[in-house]
């Protein structure tokens, strides 16, 4: 390695002469620095179209609960709610299905299946997210206003969250679809933080006389647990971005909601929804703000994520 | 325990031919020849460790108080027969307590009293106590290697075994840890009845009551370990132990 | 004796359960899959009429969608390849030191940023040059303004996936070569492109299978036309918007309409994605 690096760097010396690589390095690196300036410009330019909103609207705009184009007022709170509340419910079902599948396929799975398998979970991310929409609204919606919806309220109506009448075109039906889709992203990165425990673990537990499941328990998930929580964490990042699936199936009305079973709106869904019809400059320039509402919240989760997720591997690799 | 005609495969690969030997009672059984000789692979036929292995087989039959080990369910089978792997594996999201209580715990024990009780036990016996008396809490991987290693010991101690498999287990010490887990062993031997695979003969010679040479799967030579290094009866047995191969 | 005879038996049967129960999460995961897979084949394939696929959508097809679709994605690719594989050179071969980490979080920032949240910069974009005097305002719902957005998408997603197919090549086939005394940029573009290529393409056809299935930025920026192709400037009609307007419309026709123009959507993305996955796998970059 050492020797290689010697090696590598004398040669990099005798030919940074060459007037061909100088351009080359340059022009790479110019591209290189030119795409970072790209998510700088996007940020610079969501701002500056937002402008007048944020004058207009301020810090009020995040608390703001009415959208009306008629008198001017505009006001992001139940969107961030329609998106805290569908993001949530798509991890609570989305995570342990994903956790299960990794497990399935990293410890359980016999190994003949193991390839095919993780193959065709991962073609749900190969789904256009409006193909998801269209069965949303035509699959989805009814089998989740005549049985789904109505046999959860048999079991948790006492709860005001699952109160009112079951139309499947609800809050409900988004969270369920934007579980689907984030499936396969979960469990795709948690079935590489499970296959990235060392064997030693598995052995550990093996020969204390665990079972298969408790020796997944006790040597594997907790070993993986960082790597599944970031894992989790990227589910979310995609579940809050997510617009043209939740559009089709939220039922779009712009107003807080107490039930599930009710329509509501997440910020992408509003913006989806009224873009083409919003009155500028001033609705327009609220939903830009919206936008940057949602990009900045992404580029949050997805910083955490990348922490999580990248602080498991070293550990892992420290540990082997 | 008794080894009755154990052969061993990787997939198509034959990894150990025909093995049949004794282990007696609370005394150190050695096991020792040069790598890939099949010495790991037999002491994971033991306690059904092989057959973890993807594409792994055995047959044969390993007796442990008359009965064959592979006539009963795995999981009980491990847990009479504990095993300690070459490198320290102690659970690192678990404290010092929790690993040596991890094994107890699967077992259903779950008052406070008895857990106490068995930790303190086994880290004494694994001679680990005085050192980590005051950080019980602490992460399992908090510990020196050598530390590591009895941690993992006591681990395998903690559910009572009639057998402890060792394999290797100095293979990643320093000499100053080695020569702590050797005389752990010695002082274990009263209890238990100890297997070590090692590819240190002096370590064999040390430690090991009666000594087994494997060769290419095969078993060459067994006997008290004295005579074995004094006066192999095999040719492949002196030679090895003279240094002129392996 | 007994009673741990007891524990044993419940335990195993615990694990046969909870084996169980993961295997139920796999069928879950596959229900929609097959649901999805099943009705569109189920509700598409009759809408498949030779005339659905030649007229436009003003005559109720799909021909334009399929042209706006094509024309998108060649124009973006057009694009966002070159800029995203000399990215990816840069992150594998040049940007070894700590900026070159910058890049990288800046790449996989961006391969997560909400693709709606990119139709709106697209958008933005043309409009304050537009305020500026470079373009007509206008030109926010046109082609380029599409072509802008899509391949902010794709260029991370190129970037990334090349970075990994380049670092496939072992350095001792650089090493070779350099020491043959070709210099590096010819090393890098004769030896170490052509020797990955097949990984370059899994890249694009990722960054393709992504950005062919993007809706919501289109609905943005590319907006929708009922005609075929009629210049870089006008609005132009694709198989995901069409789909969308499709399923929203009211009449039976239409959303029939809807599972035909999805049934071909899915074939063609599902088709790049089996393709790119069957080149070579990259982890690099997932939706």
């Amino acid at each position: 390695m050492h020797v290689f690096e010697t090696l590598r760097g004398r040669t990099r010396l005798r030919l940074r002469a060459t007037p061909g690589d100088l351009a080359f390095e340059g022009l790479s690196t110019f591209i290189a620095l030119a795409v970072v300036g790209l998510l700088v410009l996007i940020t610079v330019i969501l701002y500056l179209a937002a402008a007048e909103s944020i004058r207009t609207y301020g810090l009020g705009f995040l608390s703001g609960s009415v959208w009306d184009s008629v008198s001017q007022r505009f006001g992001a709170a139940p969107f961030i709610y329609g998106m805290l509340v569908t993001s949530a419910l798509a991890l609570l079902l989305g995570v342990p299905v994903s956790l299960g599948i990794a497990i399935f396929l990293s410890e359980l799975s016999p190994a003949w299946l193991r390839i095919p398998l993780t193959f065709i979970v991962e073609l749900l991310a190969a789904v256009p997210s409006v193909v998801y929409g269209l069965w949303g609204i035509f699959i989805l919606g009814p089998a989740m206003r005549v049985y789904i919806e109505p046999g959860v309220q048999a079991v948790l109506g006492f709860l005001p969250l699952f109160q009112g009448h079951p139309i499947g075109s609800d809050v409900f039906t988004a969270g369920v679809i934007l579980a689907i889709m984030i499936i396969p992203t979960i469990s795709a990165v948690s079935r590489e933080a499970l296959l990235a425990v060392p064997d030693s673990q598995r052995e550990a537990a093996l020969s204390l006389g665990a079972t298969r499941w408790e020796t997944t328990r006790l040597g594997v998930l907790r070993y993986a647990r960082a790597g599944i929580f970031g894992a989790a964490i990227l589910g979310l990042g995609r579940a809050v971005g997510e617009t043209m699936a939740v559009t089709m199936t939220i039922g779009n009305r712009a107003a807080f909601f107490g039930s599930l079973f009710e329509p509501g709106q997440t910020i992408a869904s509003q913006i989806a929804s009224r873009w083409l019809d919003a009155v500028p400059p001033l609705e327009l320039g609220a939903l830009i703000q919206l936008g940057l509402v949602l990009m900045l919240v992404s580029l949050f989760i997805n910083l955490f994520a990348r922490l999580m997720v990248g602080r498991f591997l070293r550990v892992g690799e420290g540990a082997e | 325990m008794h080894v009755d005609k154990i052969s061993a495969w990787y997939g198509p690969k034959l990894a150990i031919q025909d093995i049949s030997l004794d282990f007696e009672e609370h005394s150190v059984s050695g096991i020792i020849g040069p790598s890939g000789c099949g010495k790991s692979t037999l002491i994971r036929c033991l306690n059904r460790m092989h057959e973890t292995i993807p594409k792994a087989k055995v047959e044969g039959q390993v007796l442990l108080d008359g009965q064959d080990i592979y006539d009963q369910p795995a999981v009980s089978v491990r847990r009479r027969i504990g095993m300690v792997f070459q490198k320290p594996n102690p659970f690192p999201t678990m404290s010092i307590y929790d690993n040596v209580a991890a094994g107890l715990r699967l077992n259903g024990v779950r008052e406070r009293k008895k857990l106490d009780v068995a930790v303190l036990e086994s880290l004494k016996q694994a001679a680990l106590w005085d050192e980590v008396k005051d950080s019980l809490d602490k992460s399992g991987s908090s510990l020196s290697g050598g530390q590591q290693q009895r941690l993992c010991i006591a681990r395998a101690l903690a559910v009572r075994p009639e057998v402890l498999l060792m394999d290797e287990p100095c293979s990643a010490l320093d000499p100053i840890a080695t020569a702590k887990i050797e005389d752990l062993i010695f002082d274990l031997k009263k209890d238990y009845t100890l297997v070590i695979v090692t590819h240190n003969m002096q370590q064999a010679a040390r430690v090991a009551e009666t000594t087994a040479f494997m060769y290419l799967g095969k078993l060459i030579e067994v006997g008290r370990t004295r005579e074995l290094f004094e006066r192999p009866r095999e040719a492949l047995t002196e030679s090895y132990i003279t240094g002129r191969f392996g | 004796m007994r009673f741990l005879f007891d524990r044993d038996t419940r335990r195993r049967w615990f694990d046969v359960i909870m084996s169980g129960a993961t295997l139920l999460c796999v069928a879950l995961a596959l229900l929609p899959l097959g649901s999805i897979l099943f009705e569109a084949l189920v509700r598409g394939a009759p809408a498949l009429t030779p005339t659905f696929l030649t007229q436009s959508s003003l005559m109720g097809g799909i021909a334009n969608a399929i042209q706006g679709t094509v024309i998108l994605i060649g124009l973006t690719a057009l694009v966002a390849l070159p800029v995203g594989i000399l990215t990816g050179i840069y992150l594998s071969e040049y940007g070894k030191h700590r900026l070159g980490g910058i890049v990288r979080l800046f790449v996989d920032v961006m391969t997560q940023t909400p693709s709606i949240v990119v139709g709106i910069f697209a958008y933005s974009f043309i409009f304050e040059l537009s305020l500026l005097g470079f373009f007509p305002p206008p030109l926010v719902f046109s082609v380029i303004s599409a072509v802008i957005a899509l391949a902010t998408i794709m260029i991370p997603i190129v970037a990334r996936t090349s970075e990994e197919a380049l670092r496939l090549v072992p350095t001792s086939a650089r090493e070779a070569a350099l020491a043959l005394g070709i210099p590096r940029y010819r090393t890098i573009l004769r030896v170490v492109l052509p020797s990955c290529a097949s990984a370059l393409v899994t890249g694009a056809l990722l960054g393709i299978a992504r950005v062919g299935g993007e809706t919501a930025p289109l609905i943005m920026t590319a907006a929708w036309n009922n005609d075929f192709f009629n210049g870089l400037d006008q609005p132009i009609a694709a198989l995901p918007t069409q789909v969308y307007r499709f399923a929203v419309g009211p009449s039976l026709a239409e959303n029939r309409a809807a599972w035909g123009a999805s049934l071909i959507l899915v074939l063609l993305m599902l088709s790049i994605s089996i393709a790119s996955r069957a080149v070579i796998r990259l982890r690099a970059v997932r939706r």
